[in-house]
């Protein structure tokens, strides 16, 4: 008993296969989507490595592109098939490949499904790397002066100032790190002796932020130095005031950048997925009507269109019976080969 | 003797016709983008328009929606006559109107020469709107409780940031005027009090710029504060100082921006003429083509295309002709009314 049979006259057979073929373009410019999706990634990955101390996992994207390239020539070759599908002679070329070809398109689908999982899941591991990446990055702020790091500096401002962010949680990071290089201090200066000579790692630590910390909204100037000293500044409350400088934290923002990009893409991987199945279902159906032509020679013959051949249970114990057969079957070729060697 | 004439078979025709179909598309998609620039370049001016001093003239890109909307529909109507001009009756219907359509076509085309010119000419309207808006935007930079200046500081910072410029012709001109507000000017103090005496208008001037002159790529720490006074930072030359804050005036990066657009712009508008021009003769050749044949219920017979009847000199003595008729008849009728009158 087949599952979900569909009877098909020729006019049934025509339409179907034009959709199928319309749907399979779709399907082209969908694998072409997943693929500029997997070359974006990529490139925004590229762009800020450097806050990502360089490790991180180019997993992802370079699945994200490959799936695509998959997509686009299996589908391509897909609506080929359906074009030729209404042209005996054309068909009974491709014939033959059909069901190996419908056998890959459903493994390629599943492979699909674990791609879209993977872009919810690799959120976790970016976190981590983002928290290391950018507590190193803020530490080499300074080393303007040391190859291969000589742009983090740049880097981290154009960040700041892009993802409106400053420091790795907030921007009191910034009061824990030696953020100004020592060629520009002057060390016969009393004030720059005592500020080292008071902390045990000898830093020049002071209570200000770099300047691409400032928010262009505030109503006052911004106040980038002695920020906790409200003396300093005429008017001036550090626990009130809320513009000065960005409150956001650079890995809180970059992470929901990145997440927020990895969530769309996996939503879209998944609707592509749905459009694979659905050209899958369609290609069986064109496949499996043309097979069991009523009468071979007449094309406006009736015929009958399936789902699967038997129900699933039943393809399901065939697939498994023929695993367990050709599983017998090296173990009988390596039996003979083990007697052929002993005699 | 015709200008420029051409032989025509059934065949010669067909493929004509489709040709003339296919460019007539290309050039609806050209009307399509003509209009998206202008939106694009409309919207641009709005955005900045604080910086122009809410007075920019918004005559080109309005000029280029219209102008878009003109050629979309023009040119669909040109594809759906060289659609049915393959079949005699769906023809018939259109051929009236061709003589009007191609010479509205002639129009347009002046018309898109004419914005293609405004493209290039108005920047320098641009130019001075910027000089006078970016002396404004300097000026009330500091005013962020007066209403409907609140956010030029927060305008002019982002432009800064984003364009990589510092002041209207360089950073020195943030020297010139007062940028904090008095409300976080401590008057009670003698430094204050001091500066604010020092300048005829009582203004706190001093040597230093907003934050978002810092070059993000200078190799130390932006000094924004006593950018003249070399002493006052270890190891600073003013003089030799490149990285520290952007050299670039604002007007100089504003203005490159908005006229390389238009610039552009104007070029793309060329290349529609050119293109409008070319669909045009295809469908004059494709007309009088349609209308010459020998045999008008024989199909596949032979015919000529040309597209001018008479040579040019000859049409345009014709043109002369009829509009000294025209003007001719306005008189002579003016002349018989005074006789009715009498």
């Amino acid at each position: 008993m087949a599952l979900l049979p569909v009877k098909f006259d020729l006019k049934k057979r025509v339409k179907l296969a034009q959709t199928v073929w319309f749907m399979y373009w779709f399907a082209v410019l969908a694998g072409v989507l997943v693929l500029s999706m997997g070359l974006f990634f990529k490139i925004e990955l590229r762009k800020r490595s450097e806050l990502m101390d360089n490790n991180e996992s180019h997993f992802l994207p370079n699945l994200l592109i490959l799936m695509g390239l998959i997509a686009c020539s299996i589908n391509v070759f897909g609506g080929k098939v359906c074009y030729d599908s209404l042209d005996p002679e054309k068909f009974a070329k491709w014939k033959p490949m059909l069901k190996t070809y419908l056998v890959f398109c459903v493994g390629f689908n599943a492979l699909l499904l674990v791609t879209a999982l993977l872009c919810f899941l690799m959120r976790i591991p970016m976190q981590f790397t983002l928290a290391e990446g950018l507590r190193n990055g803020m530490r080499y702020y300074k080393d303007t002066d040391t190859p291969g790091r000589c742009y983090m500096k740049r880097t981290l401002d154009l960040m700041q100032i892009e993802f409106r962010c400053c420091g790795n949680d907030n921007y009191r990071d910034w009061f824990e790190i030696q953020w100004v290089s020592n060629r520009y201090l002057d060390f016969s200066s009393k004030e720059v002796r005592d500020r080292i000579g008071s902390n045990v790692d000898g830093q020049y630590l002071m209570d200000g932020v770099p300047f691409s910390c400032c928010n262009p909204s505030s109503p006052r100037p911004c106040i980038q130095a002695q920020m906790t000293n409200n003396s300093a500044h005429y008017s001036y409350d550090h626990y009130t005031e809320d513009l000065n400088v960005w409150k956001r934290g650079c890995r809180d923002a970059l992470l929901s950048y990145y997440g927020g990009m990895m969530s769309t893409i996996g939503a879209l991987v998944i609707l592509v997925t749905m459009l694979e199945a659905g050209v899958t279902v369609g290609m069986q159906y064109v496949h499996s009507s043309l097979s069991n032509l009523a009468n071979p020679e007449d094309p406006e013959s009736e015929s009958e269109g399936w789902l699967l051949e038997k129900t699933v249970k039943e393809t399901f114990t065939d697939i498994m019976d023929k695993m367990k057969s050709m599983g017998k079957g090296s173990k009988v070729e390596e039996g003979e080969a083990a007697v052929e060697t002993v005699s | 003797m015709p200008f420029m004439p051409v032989k025509f078979n059934l065949q010669k025709r067909v493929k004509l016709a489709q040709g003339l179909w296919m460019l007539y598309w290309f050039s609806v998609i050209a009307g399509i983008l003509i209009f998206s620039l202008g939106i694009f370049f409309k919207i641009e001016l709005r955005k900045r328009s604080e910086m122009m001093d809410n007075n920019e003239s918004h005559l080109v890109p309005n000029l280029l929606i219209l102008v878009g909307l003109l050629a979309c529909g023009l040119n669909a109507f040109g594809g759906k006559v060289c659609h049915d001009s393959l079949d005699p009756i769906k023809f018939s219907k259109w051929k009236p109107m061709l003589k009007t359509y191609l010479l509205l076509c002639c129009s347009f085309n002046v018309l898109l020469v004419l914005v293609s010119l405004l493209c290039f000419l108005m920047q320098f309207s641009v130019y001075l709107t910027l000089a006078e808006g970016l002396s404004y935007a300097i000026r009330f930079y500091k005013d962020t409780d007066t209403p409907g200046r609140c956010f030029m500081k927060r305008t002019l910072d982002m432009t800064q940031i984003e364009f990589h410029c510092c002041g209207n012709n360089n950073f020195r001109d943030w020297f010139e005027v007062q940028w904090i507000s008095n409300r976080y000017l401590d008057m009670s103090n003698d430094v204050v009090k001091d500066r604010v005496l020092s300048n005829v208008e009582g203004k706190y001037l001093m040597d230093s710029v907003p934050f978002s002159c810092c070059n993000p790529g200078s190799p130390r720490p932006c000094i924004q504060h006593h950018l003249t006074n070399n002493s006052a930072h270890y190891d600073y030359d003013h003089r030799t100082e490149e990285l520290n804050i952007w050299t670039r005036g604002c007007l100089e990066a504003l203005f490159s921006y908005y006229s390389s657009l238009m610039s552009s712009i104007g070029v793309f508008v060329l290349f529609a003429i050119i293109l409008e021009s070319v669909d045009m003769a295809g469908l004059k050749y494709l007309s009088t083509a349609l209308e010459t044949m020998a045999e008008p219920e024989n199909p596949e017979c032979e015919s000529e295309g040309w597209l001018l009847e008479k040579g040019v000199k000859e049409t345009f003595s014709d043109l002369l002709t009829k509009l000294k008729t025209l003007g001719r008849t306005n008189q002579v009728e003016g002349g018989d009314a005074p006789e009715a009158n009498t």
